[in-house]
């Protein structure tokens, strides 16, 4: 009987999807009038995007207007409309230069990476220090995770690979101490990048929040002024909850930007409109594979127009 | 309707589950009676509710042992999600049990993921295979198996890498994997957290390597985990545990009506009842559920539930589990460290039973009082007595139902 509702289910399901990809298609690359079935696909694509309800609902309310004005005829204006509204989101209000190309503070120019667990805080470290490596710079990594089993190896086997030192203590040590051992061997050797690994952790635990809190307080003592940006890795396929991640980090770190990885896959990331909506924190970073060279400077308009190209 | 399907969206259902499952409950609430005590808008919540658990299994689902040993699992999932640490929890569990297992590291990928699994093998108190980073992952597992067989292991759980749904050669190599091994369980870790994508990632998988089970990771925090919804819909395959923490105990059995209301965001009053019946009987927990519900809170019972905080998680952990209050939590709750517990006990033991009962009779002079007898400030008990009677009318209009209200308020 269970069985029977849900695989009922799961044929409808697929329909639906089908049915709705190929209508919105039909829209945004058409000629077709823009009307109010239409805007409700949009909203539905949003949506699906992981946008949220309430800012696919202001987006489209965007478009509404334009119609509204006769500003916009078609499907082509209205998806023109539709990209130049996100990427005024989410290129955030703060977005003043700071990514790999930007001139660095210090030395050492000090990046702290936080997130919650398994978003890929370890990996894209390795890539942003191999970009700075490939730029010449001499970079240090900080383990700071000291927790998760084998996120100080990982971090180390990555080290070798791309060329950089790397500051480690045992498991289960001070991720504070460690990083700030890091700060002192940083100058010390006089490295121009110092990249601090720390461990996953959800925003709901408020020792844990309090810990890295510390990481960040002890890293300004070492050196005043550092860290220069503190980045939140985002996960792609998160949903909603990645507002509320971005929130509770910003509240406790002060966060500069976000990194979203695993763009590679069919997520979109949309929640990264949300956070740039509410807390005017830009995306600096995208991750696109696990290979090194897997990363890419954020690029609003292209990331607005694979929101709404292709499916 | 409309606020309910806000509600499951925001939650992270995938949109076109909410779609049809909203036309289901409608369909199944028009024409219903509405039930004695009932406003209209609690009825749709109730019908919405036990269609979820409907959908979502109804029946809690355990892994079963096959009749030749060894129980074969495999561990499939995308990146990040959580792979190798829930198979070491499961290892433990079947470890706690009595049986025999041995932990395979089939993630031959990310760099230190054999290294992780050991310190896990060890942790869970198992055997443990694995061999050197880029070996061929299929003959990995297959020797892995092959020596748990020989070493009489009753359950061997492989871990296999992180892989994109949509990467061809790795998922033919899950595939390959499958055949070799013809495992008796294949289970999909997913991130609790996970949004829209769940649908696509789960039925991508499902298709090309046939899933078994469901593991919803990372359901401590404070995502609504509408993921559940998505993936048990799209797969018909059932939950069977979800992951709550980064420790090797952060693992628990799958409840259909818990997950259904937390979705709701109806709050998990049910979990945390179970969790204060390990630290407190089965009685005293439903007098606290009570109380926390009515106004009956007083600063009695919250100092003998501070008194037994320690060994159930922290306040702020059982203050999530009731409806709305997790964001809150924060700001209401005297913080949460034992240092402060200690402080909280203490000013609370040097009050008068009456004062206990009854603090609005804490004039300056018995604050004082009780500040000295506590070895506090005036200023500490004033913030205790503050958060206190936020917290109790938190809690009162909280678990007056918001939700439900709102929804009464408003019709479908």
């Amino acid at each position: 009987m269970r069985g029977g509702i849900v695989s009922r289910w799961r044929e409808s399901l697929r329909k639906t999807s089908d049915l709705v990809a190929a209508r919105i298609d039909r829209v945004l690359l058409g000629e077709a009038r823009v009307d109010e079935s239409a805007l409700e696909d949009l909203e539905d694509r949003l949506i699906q995007a992981d946008v949220g309800v309430r800012t696919s609902a202001e987006l489209v309310e965007i478009v509404r207007l334009g119609v509204a004005r006769g500003e916009i005829e078609n499907g082509e204006s209205a998806r023109r409309a539709m990209v130049r509204a996100v990427e005024g989101l989410v290129k955030g209000s703060s977005s003043a230069g700071a990514h790999i190309d930007a001139p660095l503070q210090g030395p050492p120019h000090v990046i702290v990476f936080a997130g919650v667990n398994g978003v890929g805080k370890t990996t894209t470290i390795a890539k942003v220090g191999a970009r700075y490596r490939a730029q010449g710079r001499r970079v240090l990594l900080a383990a700071g995770d000291t927790f998760r089993a084998g996120a100080v190896d990982q971090l180390a086997v990555w080290a070798e690979r791309i060329g950089a030192d790397i500051v480690k203590q045992g498991a289960g040590a001070d991720s504070a101490s460690v990083a700030f051992d890091a700060v002192q061997a940083a100058r010390a050797r006089g490295a121009d990048v110092l990249l601090v690994d720390t461990a996953g952790r959800l925003h709901t635990k408020t020792n844990l929040m309090e810990e890295i809190k510390k990481v960040v307080r002890v890293i300004g003592k070492a050196l005043p002024g550092a860290p220069h940006e503190v980045l939140l890795v985002l996960d792609a396929t998160t949903g909603q909850n990645g507002l509320v991640q971005a929130r509770e980090f910003h509240s406790t770190i002060g966060l500069t930007g976000l990194v979203l990885t695993k763009l590679d896959g069919t997520a979109k990331g949309g929640i990264v409109i949300q956070i740039a909506r509410d807390l005017g924190l830009p995306v600096r970073y995208v991750g696109t594979g696990e290979g090194l060279d897997d990363l890419e400077p954020f690029d609003a308009a292209s990331y607005a127009e694979a929101l709404f190209g292709g499916s | 309707m409309r606020e309910i399907r806000t509600a499951l969206l925001e939650a992270d259902v995938n949109f076109h589950v909410v779609k049809e499952f909203t036309e289901a409950a409608k369909a199944r609430a028009v024409g219903q009676e509405v039930l004695g005590s009932l406003t209209p808008g609690q009825a749709v919540v109730k019908i919405v509710h036990e269609e979820m658990v409907r959908i979502l299994g109804g029946a809690t689902v355990r892994l079963a042992l096959a009749p030749n040993p060894p129980t074969v699992v495999m561990m499939v999932g995308l990146q990040g999600s959580g792979k190798t640490t829930t198979a070491a929890k499961i290892a433990r569990q079947f470890v706690a049990d009595g049986r025999r297992v041995s932990l395979v590291a089939a993630d031959t990928q990310r760099p230190a993921a054999i290294d992780q699994l050991a310190v896990l093998a060890g942790q869970a108190g198992c055997a443990f295979y694995g061999t050197t980073p880029g070996d061929d992952p299929v003959r990995v597992a297959e020797e892995g198996v092959r020596r748990g067989s020989t070493q009489l292991a009753d359950v061997v759980i492989v871990d296999t890498a992180g892989r994109l749904q949509i990467d061809e050669p790795l998922m033919d190599e899950l595939g390959r994997m499958r055949e070799t091994l013809r495992p008796k369980e294949i289970l999909f870790v997913a991130d609790g957290m996970t949004g829209q994508e769940a649908v696509n990632v789960a039925r991508r998988f499902d298709e090309r390597i046939g899933l078994t089970g469901i593991v919803l990771t990372k359901m401590d925090g404070d995502a609504r985990g509408g993921a559940a919804l998505s993936i048990r819909a799209v797969t018909g395959k059932p939950i069977v545990y979800i992951g709550t923490g980064e420790k090797l105990d952060g693992i628990e059995p799958f409840h259909p009506e818990r997950i259904a209301s937390r979705i709701l965001g109806m709050g998990d009053v049910l979990t945390l009842i179970e969790k204060a019946g390990q630290a407190v009987s089965q009685e005293e927990a439903v007098a606290l559920a009570r109380k926390i519900k009515g106004d009956g809170l007083t600063l009695e019972d919250f100092r003998d539930q501070i008194r037994k905080v320690r060994s159930m998680g922290s306040v702020s952990e059982l203050l999530g589990m009731i409806p709305g209050v997790s964001r809150l939590a924060k700001g209401m709750v005297p913080d949460v460290d034992d240092r402060e517990l200690a402080k909280v006990t203490a000013i609370v033991d040097s009050m008068t039973p009456a004062e206990r009962r009854n603090p609005a009779i804490l004039n300056g002079s018995r604050r004082a009082r009780v500040a000295r007898g506590s070895g506090t400030t005036p200023a500490d008990v004033n913030r205790l007595l503050k958060q206190f009677g936020e917290a109790r009318k938190m809690m009162k209009t909280l678990t007056a139902g918001r939700f439900a209200r709102r929804l009464a308020g408003g019709g479908r």
